[in-house]
């Protein structure tokens, strides 16, 4: 691969990674915390109906956990398609 | 020790603190007054951000308004935490790797026009100027309360700090001081919240107390707030929506896309040494925020149920279940003085009787056990946080720290502001269009003198404060997400986006937001000049003004796209920029421009 071919593949990989947390986002906060809300808080965990929690808690966790996901995979993408800073 | 020797002193010692880093972290370059020199390690950054991002709002107002609307204010905990996995994945590396000094010139470049960068500018700065009369009220108001002086001295006071350490420190002096405000506010947030999830739950911390049973009861927490307050004729607690569930789902979003666009957020990591480090701080910035985030509805709900307990002291409806006004506690009556409580005994019964009179079906019930309405007649949501260390009968260092706290948030909040608008300035509109040939030295001045009339003109907005101050919400994040974020976010996911679609696009998004806030709280605010009442019935499907950004930034997307797609193409260079700006390599030589 040329370095064009290689930032064209880098890039196409980071998207594939961006649409999969951004999913995640979406669903542990639109979906769990908002639509979904009425149908979780069925559920009990201790004190907490869950989609209560996940719109008060749960998504919050989530949301940091994605970012430093994203941040070592895109650190290791850097590597792989030798693109990472000097 | 009295209370107001205390606050004296923690008050006195925090602010010497902020003095000793702005001469330590004196700004000598136009780099180290915009971005810190670019050296700033991720996780300090990060928790720089997080002070930058955490208001008066944050720290005096959240909780208390998810204590007053339960599971509906979830929109401002996700809202004004899931827009930092907007800005990590979407906006700040890219940013970073540009390699410039503001928001406005970036989108300068990528659409090779100046118009589009002075929109940008614009933008930037009623948005800045909105939120920065806000926090500047703040320090009036938390000096004017704790300290027992004017509320002019206070904001004087206050102006006189970010002074010091702003002017001359600028991006520099802002990061190490919001460094050390974010340990401040932190720390005075999260120990009352800690000493009153104690009292109530036996937890000590209170996330998990807030899921627990009651101390010495097997009734969990949040059952027990929703027993009490539907019987008092409320909505219950955790179920209780704001508007319906489309606005909700609006709402959100438009506070997350609205937060990764605010400019006084971005800029902060154009001042970390790497691409990557851009990515990590911005978890980093995350997980300090969450720590006040996920505290924050522990003590909205513990609040609300102190305040119940206080004045429901027994069965409901029971004559003798009521507090006796005569016996009301003291930091009832404290708050009184203050004019943000207040209580009328509507029966003469020389009891407080404290309910939703506004549910008929309740208020027929209540008329039989000879109640004449709500009695709180006046119950400010702010003094949730601020009266809850009183309320749960914590002692004095802790109120203090209180005020301590509620001065961090504020302080840092406006300096970062304050940068964006004083960058915006000097770099944007004096080097970028009317000197392009200034010499650094020229510029730096100039920026330092941009600061301090920022400075001036946000210490007169907060003393004569124009009558949308209390809208500020609806317009920055508004601004910031129609307008902003969506010309920041094309410009790097796109290459095809071109100048005219991108300043079309802009406007309006921009426009489309302005009209639909204008209409129901008035042309530019005017009282008197709505176009409908600003209600759910009025609102198109439900959905409020402060929700509507999201719908302006559909409308920018939408735009910017349609537009692009019928004109010519963005020259060669631009696209190499923004093949270029995609991949991390090169940052180094980009920050040495």
């Amino acid at each position: 691969m040329n370095d064009a071919e290689k930032a064209q593949a880098y890039w196409k990989a980071n998207l594939r990674l961006l649409t999969i947390c951004l999913v995640i986002w979406f669903i542990v906060s639109y979906l769990f915390g908002i639509l979904l809300v009425d149908a979780l808080n069925t559920i009990q965990i201790g004190g907490y109906k869950l989609g209560f929690w996940f719109a008060q808690q749960g998504s919050i966790y989530v949301f940091v956990a994605l970012i430093f996901f994203y941040a070592a995979r895109m650190n290791r993408y850097d590597r792989e398609f030798g693109v990472e800073e000097e | 020790m009295d209370l107001k020797t205390l606050t004296y002193i923690i008050v006195g010692a925090t602010f010497a603190m902020y003095f000793g880093i702005a001469i330590w972290a004196k700004a000598s370059s136009t780099a180290e007054f915009y971005a810190a020199g670019r050296g700033v390690h991720p996780i300090a950054n990060g928790m720089a951000t997080a002070a930058d991002w955490m208001s008066a709002a944050s720290f005096i107002s959240m909780a208390g308004l998810i204590a007053f609307t339960g599971y509906g204010g979830s929109v401002f905990l996700m809202g004004w935490t899931g827009g930092y996995v907007l800005l990590a994945m979407l906006l700040a590396p890219y940013l970073r790797k540009f390699g410039r000094f503001t928001v406005p010139e970036f989108i300068g470049d990528r659409y090779y026009s100046q118009t589009a960068r002075i929109v940008a500018v614009i933008c930037l700065i009623v948005a800045s100027i909105t939120y920065v009369i806000g926090q500047m009220k703040g320090v009036g108001v938390a000096f004017s309360r704790f300290m027992e002086t004017s509320f002019e001295v206070g904001l004087f006071s206050g102006m006189a700090i970010v002074f010091v350490y702003a002017v001359l420190g600028g991006m520099k002096g802002i990061t190490y001081t919001q460094i050390a405000q974010y340990i401040v506010l932190i720390f005075a947030y999260t120990v009352p919240a800690i000493f009153i999830s104690l009292q109530l739950t036996g937890n000590p911390i209170p996330q998990l107390g807030l899921g627990s049973t009651m101390a010495g009861d097997s009734i969990y927490l949040l059952d027990k707030l929703d027993q009490i307050v539907t019987e008092l004729g409320f909505k219950e607690y955790t179920t209780s929506k704001l508007g319906g569930t489309l606005n909700m789902f609006l709402y959100t979003l438009s506070l997350m896309i609205g937060t990764a666009g605010l400019p006084h957020v971005i800029i902060r990591f154009f001042t970390v040494p790497k691409v990557k480090d851009a990515r990590s701080s911005a978890g980093w910035a995350l997980v300090f925020i969450a720590i006040l985030y996920t505290t924050a509805p522990a003590v909205g709900a513990m609040a609300r149920l102190n305040l119940i307990n206080t004045i429901q002291t027994g069965p409901i409806g029971e004559p003798t279940a009521n507090l006796v006004a005569e016996e009301r506690p003291l930091w009832m009556k404290r708050w009184e003085e203050t004019g943000l409580l207040g209580f009328e005994d509507k029966n003469g019964d020389g009891r407080i009787q404290f309910y939703n009179d506004e549910d008929p079906a309740f208020q027929a019930k209540a008329e039989a056990w000879g109640w004449k309405g709500n009695e709180m007649t006046k119950v400010d949501r702010d003094i949730m946080v601020l009266a809850n260390p009183e309320i749960a009968s914590l002692p004095n260092w802790v109120i203090a720290l209180v005020a301590a706290g509620g001065l961090a948030a504020a302080l840092s909040t406006a300096a970062g502001l304050l940068l964006a608008i004083a960058s915006a300035i000097s770099h944007d509109l004096l080097k970028g269009v009317f000197k392009p040939d200034i010499s650094e030295t020229g510029e730096l001045l100039a920026s330092r003198i941009a600061m301090a009339g920022a400075i001036v003109v946000a210490g007169y907005l907060g003393l004569n404060p124009p009558g949308f101050a209390a809208q500020v919400v609806a317009l920055a994040f508004g601004l910031a997400a129609s307008s902003i974020f969506p010309a920041l976010m094309m410009g790097i996911f796109s290459k095809r986006v071109n100048n005219v679609g991108a300043i079309l696009g802009m406007l309006s998004g921009l426009g489309v937001t302005l009209i639909y806030i204008f209409w129901f709280k008035g042309w530019f605010f005017i009282p008197g000049t709505e176009m409908a009442p600003n209600d759910a019935a009025h609102w198109f499907l439900g959905i409020s003004p402060e929700a509507f950004g999201s719908v302006g930034a559909a409308v920018n997307f939408a735009v910017a796209m349609l537009v692009s797609r019928v004109t010519a193409a963005p020259p060669d260079r631009i696209q190499h920029l923004v093949e270029d700006i995609r991949i991390p390599r090169g940052a180094g030589v980009a920050s040495a421009h």
